[in-house]
């Protein structure tokens, strides 16, 4: 196997377009402008612009999927995924990730200023979708030259963004890797969402979005992400991480953080609180929830779409089941798209895409490998 | 690897196969036949597979494979979406067989079925004379880890067809190493047909 290497350090880089009178328009009505993508890239592009693969992001994480920002210990989201060596393999193709808009890492979102007012937008920035995220990445492809993209991959709100890429420029898509995603949100996944808003919304702090001047409300993002993380995780993950043992032998009742996962959700709680802006939260997962390419809408009747799929689904993942991956491969039976699919047998929940990497990352280097190289061709003409 | 190489049940559907075709292959395995059937005749082939090692064999030779049972692997696919379903040393070992012969032919325009002969003479013997459950090269296991739910001699499978109005449109007969046509029911190992709608 090839050996693995870490890519070192990088940092972002920012993508400014729709500038007025050319604001991007939006899919729920309106437009936005202008819009700044944050973005990085490793690797290089080849002469035929032909070796670049997008790399989409999931609810909070951001552009930065690989390597080291100066001065930080931990690396990018995906690292494990993307450097010399690895499945996608930055010796061979040039890999990109955005911050998709709505979001607060650098690309344009609710706490950017509105330039109207020069305040933040708060609940003045407008309502976008999926459709609109991947719109935006567009129009960063285009602006660094790419007509087709080797390849298009994410996992969970990444895996819709890739979902959508194939549904509106299927012509710019040449494979595509949607992990423990969906075509539809469940009545179950809005309803999460929900309550992960309303914990936001009841925090008093909060004040209708408009906080800037005052600091987030602390209390009820670091709530929204407590419950995000139990279902992110699955019973025997929990178990094998947490059991039910305790920080100290106190054996008094009390409701301090005392057992292990309490303490867990806690620490994973608060720290989110730093890094992440609350209004993103509300409006990326609403982004979310409106998201259906269910029905057909994926790849539409008549349509032939030469990209090739991999769909990936996780066992243990109950928040993303692999009943929905297994609906986007009935659509894609349905339209006769090239496509495999494959239930990993994680115990990691949704974090699975994430965190349990061994088999998703062979399969994802191979299905790489032989979108780029194709077969090896005989000379004889066969038979 | 040179297509001469496969095993003997692999090289006749592999000649049955014409160039471009496309092709569905229920319970694919590691993909050895339909690498070579994408290889070198340019055969636009999707397998389905339900064991994890198999699909990773068959990602690592480029083939497009679902992770999924024979059963509910069929039931989305437009009529005729293939020229060829090839159910090899699968059919036994689903208990719809009528219902997946019959999906099968929905789906494909013929339908390449291959499986042991349960009436093979060795099999006789053992059950015969010895009075055991038949074991033969082409059935291998015991009957406490056999795959297969269905045992059928290729008589039963000719039988079969006529009553569910299935066209055989040819059929081979293997030995341990070759074609054989004499006396099939009694002396071949494996049996593949080739079926069409009536």
């Amino acid at each position: 196997m090839t050996k693995e290497g870490n890519i070192g350090a990088v940092s972002v880089k920012y993508f400014t377009f729709a500038g007025p009178p050319q604001e991007m328009p939006l899919e729920f009505g309106g437009a936005l402008g202008p819009v700044t993508l944050a973005y990085e890239t490793y690797g290089k592009l080849n002469g035929d612009k032909s070796n670049a693969v997008l790399v989409l992001h999931a609810l909070s994480a951001d552009a930065h999927a690989a390597g080291y920002h100066e001065g930080e210990k931990d690396p990018g989201w995906w690292d494990a995924m993307i450097g010399p060596g690895k499945a996608f393999d930055t010796d061979r193709y040039f890999v990109i990730c955005s911050n998709v808009i709505g979001g607060c890492k650098g690309s344009t979102g609710p706490y950017a200023a509105n330039p109207d007012s020069g305040r933040p937008y708060a609940l003045n920035f407008p309502g976008i979708t999926i459709a609109d995220m991947v719109r935006a990445q567009r129009h960063l492809i285009v602006h660094l030259g790419i007509k087709k993209l080797l390849c298009v991959a994410g996992g969970s709100m990444g895996g819709m963004q890739v979902l959508q890429w194939v549904a509106a420029y299927p012509e710019m898509v040449r494979s595509a890797i949607p992990i423990a995603t969906t075509t539809k949100h469940s009545p179950q996944q809005i309803a999460f969402n929900e309550v992960v808003r309303q914990s936001i919304m009841a925090d008093s702090s909060w004040r209708d979005g408009d906080y800037y001047d005052y600091g987030q409300p602390e209390r009820g993002l670091a709530l929204a992400r407590m419950i995000g993380h139990i279902t992110f995780m699955s019973d025997k993950s929990m178990e094998e991480k947490f059991s039910r043992r305790r920080k100290n032998t106190n054996v008094a009742f009390k409701f301090g953080a005392d057992f292990e996962v309490e303490g867990y959700l806690r620490y994973k709680g608060d720290n989110f609180v730093k890094r992440f802006d609350a209004n993103s939260y509300l409006y990326i997962t609403k982004a979310m929830d409106y998201f259906d390419l269910s029905g057909g809408k994926l790849i539409p009747e008549g349509a032939t779409v030469d990209t090739r799929f991999l769909v990936i689904s996780f066992k243990s993942d109950w928040l993303y089941p692999s009943y929905q991956s297994q609906d986007i491969v009935r659509q894609l039976k349905t339209r006769h798209v090239d496509a495999t699919y494959c239930e990993l047998r994680s115990t990691y929940g949704h974090d699975a895409f994430l965190v349990e990497l061994g088999e998703m990352k062979e399969l994802v280097r191979h299905f790489i490998d032989k979108t780029f190289n194709g077969y090896e061709v005989t000379s004889s003409d066969g038979g | 690897m040179a297509a001469e190489s496969l095993r003997l049940d692999y090289k006749i559907i592999y000649e049955i196969v014409e160039p471009g075709a496309r092709v569905l292959d229920l319970g694919c395995g590691s993909g050895d036949l339909l690498y070579h059937l994408v290889r070198d005749k340019n055969a636009k082939v999707q397998g389905i597979e339900f064991d994890d090692e198999a699909i990773y064999q068959c990602v690592k030779k480029g083939l497009s494979v679902f992770n999924s049972d024979i059963e509910s692997g069929l039931v989305e696919y437009p009529d005729k979406s293939f020229d060829y379903v090839i159910l090899n040393q699968s059919m036994q070992e689903v208990t719809q067989v009528d219902y997946i012969i019959h999906e099968a032919l929905r789906v494909g325009g013929k339908v390449i079925v291959g499986f042991p002969n349960f009436a093979h003479i060795a099999a006789r013997f053992r059950l015969f004379l010895q009075g055991r459950a038949p074991m033969t090269k082409a059935l291998p296991h015991h009957w406490y880890n056999t795959p297969n739910v269905r045992s059928l001699s290729l008589s039963d499978f000719r039988e079969f067809c006529q009553q569910k109005d299935v066209q055989i449109l040819k059929a081979y007969y293997l030995g341990e190493q070759k074609i054989i046509n004499f006396w099939p029911n009694l002396f071949a190992l494996n049996a593949i047909f080739v079926l069409a709608r009536q």
